[in-house]
C-alpha cells in the first residue's frame, strides 16, 4: 500500500500542475462577456468607470464616470498602432458633431509611451479628451488587449455597441443617432 | 571514512566561496558599468507582445527600445530607467507576476514543490537508512566459512596478487 502511495501522489501532483497550466492559459484569453451581453440586447454597465486615470497632455486624473449624462465613444488606442492612425481622423471629424448633442469621444491610450501619445495627438490635431491607461487594468476590464477597440456608452453609463478593430463610419453614425435621440 | 567526509566538506565550502565570489563580482561589475540597451532589454518585457523585449519584434517593442535609448542618452541609471519604464508601461514591463489571482501561483507552486520534495525525502530517507543498516548487519551475521572453503578462497585470491 505504502509503495503505491508515492507514485499515486506524484501522478496527482503532475495532474494538478497540468490543471493549473490549463487554467492559466484559459484565463489569458480576452474576456468577451461584454460582447455577448451587447449581442443579446442587454446594456451592461461600463466597467471600471470610477477608475481614475492620468490625463494625457495635462495634469491630474479623470474618470469615465465624470462623463455620465453624455453619450461617449470610448476609444482605446496606442501611437504605434497603424489602424489607430487610420481611424483617428474619423473620430476627430465626428467629435464636433457629437459635442453638439452632448456627446464626446474619449480616447484612452493602452500601455503607450506618453511622449509618443502626445506626438500622436498633435499630429492628428485631436481635440477630444484622452486619458492614459498605463497599467492596462481599465482596458482589460473591457476585454481589450488588441487595438483599436471602441465602445459606445449611453447617457446612463451603459454599453450599447462594441467595435473590435478599426472603427467604421456606421459605428460613428450610430453614436450620433443615439446622442441625437436621447 | 571521517577523512573522506572532511574532504567533501572542504570541497563544498570552497565551491560555496567561489559561487559567492562570482555573484558579488557580477553584481559589482553591473553596478559600476553604465546601463546598455542589451542589458535592460533582457530584464524587461514587451508589454503588448508579453515576451521579453530582447526577443520581441513589433512596433511596440521598437518604441520601448527607442525610449530606453533616450533614457540611456540622458545618463539615467539602470534602476532609474526601470522606474521610468514602470511609469510609462506599468509594472507588467518588469515581467514580474503580481501577488494576486492566478499570478500568485508563480510564487506558491515552487514553494509547494520544494516542501513536497522535502516531505518525500523525510519520509523516504529513514527507510533507506534502515534498509542499508539491515543489509550491513546481515553481512556481519553471515556464517563463517568452513576451513576448506576458506583455504580455497585464499588460494583463489592469491592468484590475483
Amino acid at each position: 500500500m505504502r509503495r503505491r502511495a508515492l507514485p499515486i501522489l506524484a501522478t496527482l501532483a503532475g495532474a494538478a500542475l497540468v490543471g493549473l497550466l490549463v487554467y492559466g492559459v484559459s484565463t489569458q484569453a480576452p474576456n468577451r462577456t461584454l460582447d455577448d451581453l451587447v449581442a443579446r440586447g442587454a446594456r451592461p454597465v461600463a466597467p471600471e468607470a470610477q477608475r481614475m486615470l492620468p490625463i494625457l497632455g495635462g495634469h491630474g486624473l479623470a474618470q469615465l464616470a465624470s462623463l455620465r449624462g453624455r453619450v461617449v465613444v470610448l476609444n482605446f488606442w496606442a501611437s504605434w498602432c497603424e489602424p489607430c492612425q487610420v481611424e483617428a481622423p474619423l473620430l476627430e471629424r465626428y467629435q464636433s458633431t457629437l459635442l453638439r448633442h452632448r456627446a464626446t469621444v474619449l480616447g484612452v491610450t493602452y500601455l503607450d509611451n506618453t511622449r509618443d501619445s502626445e506626438r500622436f495627438v498633435r499630429h492628428f490635431r485631436l481635440a477630444y479628451p484622452n486619458l492614459r491607461d498605463n497599467v492596462g487594468t481599465f482596458a482589460h476590464a473591457y476585454g481589450t488587449n488588441q487595438l483599436p477597440e471602441s465602445f459606445l456608452i449611453d447617457r446612463s453609463g451603459r454599453i450599447v455597441a462594441v467595435s473590435r478593430g478599426e472603427i467604421e463610419e456606421p459605428f460613428m453614425k450610430h453614436a450620433v443617432a443615439l446622442a441625437a435621440s436621447s | 571514512m571521517r577523512a573522506r567526509r572532511r574532504r567533501t566538506a572542504r570541497a563544498l565550502a570552497t565551491l560555496a566561496c567561489l559561487a559567492a565570489l562570482i555573484v558579488v563580482a557580477g553584481a559589482s561589475a553591473r553596478a559600476s558599468s553604465p546601463p546598455s540597451l542589451p542589458v535592460i532589454e533582457r530584464q524587461v518585457m514587451c508589454v503588448t507582445c508579453k515576451i521579453p523585449l530582447n526577443v520581441a519584434e513589433s512596433q511596440q517593442a521598437d518604441r520601448e527600445r527607442t525610449y530606453i535609448r533616450e533614457l540611456i542618452a540622458e545618463g539615467r541609471s539602470e534602476s532609474a530607467i526601470k522606474h521610468s519604464l514602470v511609469g510609462q508601461y506599468g509594472p507588467a514591463v518588469l515581467g514580474l507576476p503580481s501577488t494576486s489571482g492566478f499570478d500568485l501561483s508563480a510564487y506558491l507552486v515552487p514553494l509547494i514543490v520544494v516542501i513536497a520534495l522535502l516531505a518525500v525525502l523525510l519520509a523516504v530517507l529513514p527507510r533507506w537508512r534502515r534498509r542499508a543498516r539491515a543489509q550491513a548487519t546481515a553481512g556481519a551475521d553471515a556464517p563463517a566459512l568452513e576451513r576448506a572453503d576458506a583455504a580455497r578462497l585464499d588460494a583463489d585470491l592469491a592468484r590475483f596478487d
